[in-house]
Order: C-alpha cells, then structure tokens, then sequence
C-alpha cells in the first residue's frame, strides 16, 4: 500500500545539515507558549497543531481569540492568511501525480501541506521515482507534521520557563529558514522574480490592505514572473 | 480569556478553514498537468505568495516578534542568508545562529 523504502526516506528528511526540525521546533515551542498565555489547556493546544498544522492561522487564531474575536472573524482570518496553501498544494500535487496510486491518498495527505514540507517535497521529488512520489511526500509529512504536534506541546509545558527575549530569539529561527529555502530555490528566472517580486510586494501592500496584502502580492507578482520570467522550473 | 468552548469552536473554525484551502488544492492537482501552462502560473504565485507572507513576516511582523527592531531583524536575516549561502547552503547553523543573535541584538 505504501513504499516503505521511498516513506522512509521522506521521514529521513528531518535529519542532516538540511534538516527542518530546527525551525519547527522552534516555531511550535514559541506558539504552544502562546496557546498557554491565550488560555488553551494542553490537550486543546496539542489538537490545534494536530488538525491545524499551519503556523500563521493558529497565531492568527490565538490573537484572535485574546482580542475576543468571533467565531466567523476567525474563520475568515484564517482562511484568508491560509489561502496561499491552495496555489501550493496545485504546484505541488501534480508533480506527485501517479494513476497506480489510490486517490485517498493525496485527499488525506494534503493535510501535511505547509511550507515547510512543501520546500522540502521541492528540493527533493526529482530524486524519485514518478510512481512513488506520494509515498516520499507522505514520509516528509508525518515526520513535519508529528515533529510539530511534539513541540506544541513542549511550548506549552516549558512556557512558564521561556522569558521574552528567547521567545523572540525563537520567533525569528523561522522566517530565516523559509528565506534560506527559497533562496536555494531561485535557480531560474521565473522564481527569482516570483520570490523578489513577493517579498517586497507583501510588505508594500500590506500597508494598504492587511487582510488582502498575501492573496494581492502572490497573484500579482506571480503573475509577473510567469510572463516575464521565460521557461518556468519545477 | 476565551472559555474552553470558544476555543474549541476556534480550533475547528481554524481547522476547516485550514483544509478547505489544501483539499481544493488537491482537487484542482488532478486536473493540471505539469506540462500546461496554468502548472507554471500557480507554481510562481504559490513562491510569490509564500515571498509576499516572508517579507510580511520580517517587516511586519505579529507576535513576540514585533518587539524587536526592524533594523536588527533584517540585518539578523542578511548575516544568517549569508552564513547559509557560505556554508554550502547548511540550514542548521544559520537558523541556530538567528535565534542567538536576535536574543543577544534585543537584549543588549
């Protein structure tokens, strides 16, 4: 049912010098902290990792929540912030796409869907075989998604003992890590100019819109790279 | 602070909220074909748009985060890329090297 070989080897992902578990861990102490201090006990900020696994919605829904917002808000917040796994998951999944494979398969493991296993699915389906590629994907995404669901709930037991300074230290290790991986990834023209155009278009139109800033910036700066970029990469 | 109800309503609001996003995705996934044109489209919004959540994330950023300085937060990011660039794109150090450096940079 599942290569087991081309699983582990996903699951692998999560050791040597390329390893995410840095970032993750990082990212996830520093919001089950926060789930703590937004009044979440440990089996609430241990499900929220677990069903939602995207780390800006649940800052998004923390803040929320200690604002007092409504239930609706939230949920269009987060869709909104959360939106960008769409486009993700449409230029991921194809390269995945095998007609021997089930189709439960890619409607289950799209939940592991996040940037930092999409960047990693990226850097590494070329070196697989077409026909086993779902399995390689799925490997990544237990070893990210379990590793992420851990440290929540580490976050939260060792909140009491994080000042803020090392709170901000860890808030940081994130954005560096996602910036490092797509800099390794403009290899061509066309997402050169998709991951210049973004970052300073996200920036700039925020000013103008908070809610709307990642859905306008994307669309407008891809849409750039794409005519002007030549022959797109993978 | 929100009662145990709320947040568990909030948990299940972000949730769907979170895979209504990839499970059309994956729905979309089937009918694209990695050779057509509307692949390569998405695939340079799907970085822009992660660019465009990164730059927000630095320049603007929520949380903990928003109180450091900005000047130290991108020159932490230019000395980590750097390191990453210079150590054979290892992203261990410059992600460790990050925290360190943003803890001593807001500290002192």
């Amino acid at each position: 049912m599942i290569n087991l070989k081309v699983f582990l080897i996903g699951l692998k992902s999560l050791k040597g010098s390329r390893s995410p578990a840095i970032p993750l861990a990082a990212c996830f102490i520093a919001l089950g902290a926060l789930l703590k201090d937004a009044g979440f006990n440990i089996q609430q900020s241990a499900a929220s990792s677990l069903f939602t696994y995207a780390l800006p919605g649940q800052l998004v829904m923390a803040e929320s929540l200690l604002v007092g917002a409504s239930i609706i808000n939230i949920f269009i917040a987060v869709w909104l912030v959360n939106f960008r796994l769409y486009p993700m998951t449409v230029s991921l999944f194809p390269l995945l796409d095998h007609k021997s494979q089930p189709k439960w398969k890619y409607y289950l493991s799209c939940h592991f869907l996040a940037v930092t296993s999409w960047l990693i699915a990226k850097d590494g389906y070329k070196k697989i075989d077409k026909k086993n590629r779902i399995d390689f994907w799925i490997g990544i995404g237990i070893g990210t998604w379990s590793t992420a669901i851990l440290m929540t709930v580490i976050g939260y037991l060792s909140a009491d003992y994080l000042n803020k300074e090392m709170l901000i230290g860890l808030a940081i290790v994130n954005p560096v890590y996602f910036f490092c991986m797509m800099i390794g990834a403009m290899k061509n023209l066309s997402i050169s100019i998709a991951v210049i155009g973004g970052t300073v278009l996200g920036p700039v139109i925020y000013l103008i819109s908070t809610e709307w800033a990642l859905l306008f910036a994307g669309l407008i700066a891809g849409s750039i790279a794409f005519l002007f970029g030549g022959k797109n990469g993978k | 602070m929100a009662s145990s109800q709320i947040i568990i309503l909030a948990i299940i609001a972000t949730s769907l909220a979170t895979f209504i996003s990839r499970f059309m995705g994956a729905l979309t996934s089937e009918k694209v074909s990695v050779k057509s044109r509307v692949f390569q489209w998405f695939n340079c919004i799907a970085y822009s748009t992660l660019a465009a959540l990164l730059g927000r994330m630095i320049i603007f950023p929520a949380g903990v985060l928003d109180e450091s300085n900005l000047v130290t937060r991108v020159f932490v990011l230019v000395i980590c890329i750097s390191v990453f660039i210079f150590s054979k794109k290892n992203l261990v150090i410059p992600t460790i090297l990050s925290a360190i450096l943003l803890s001593f940079f807001n500290t002192i």
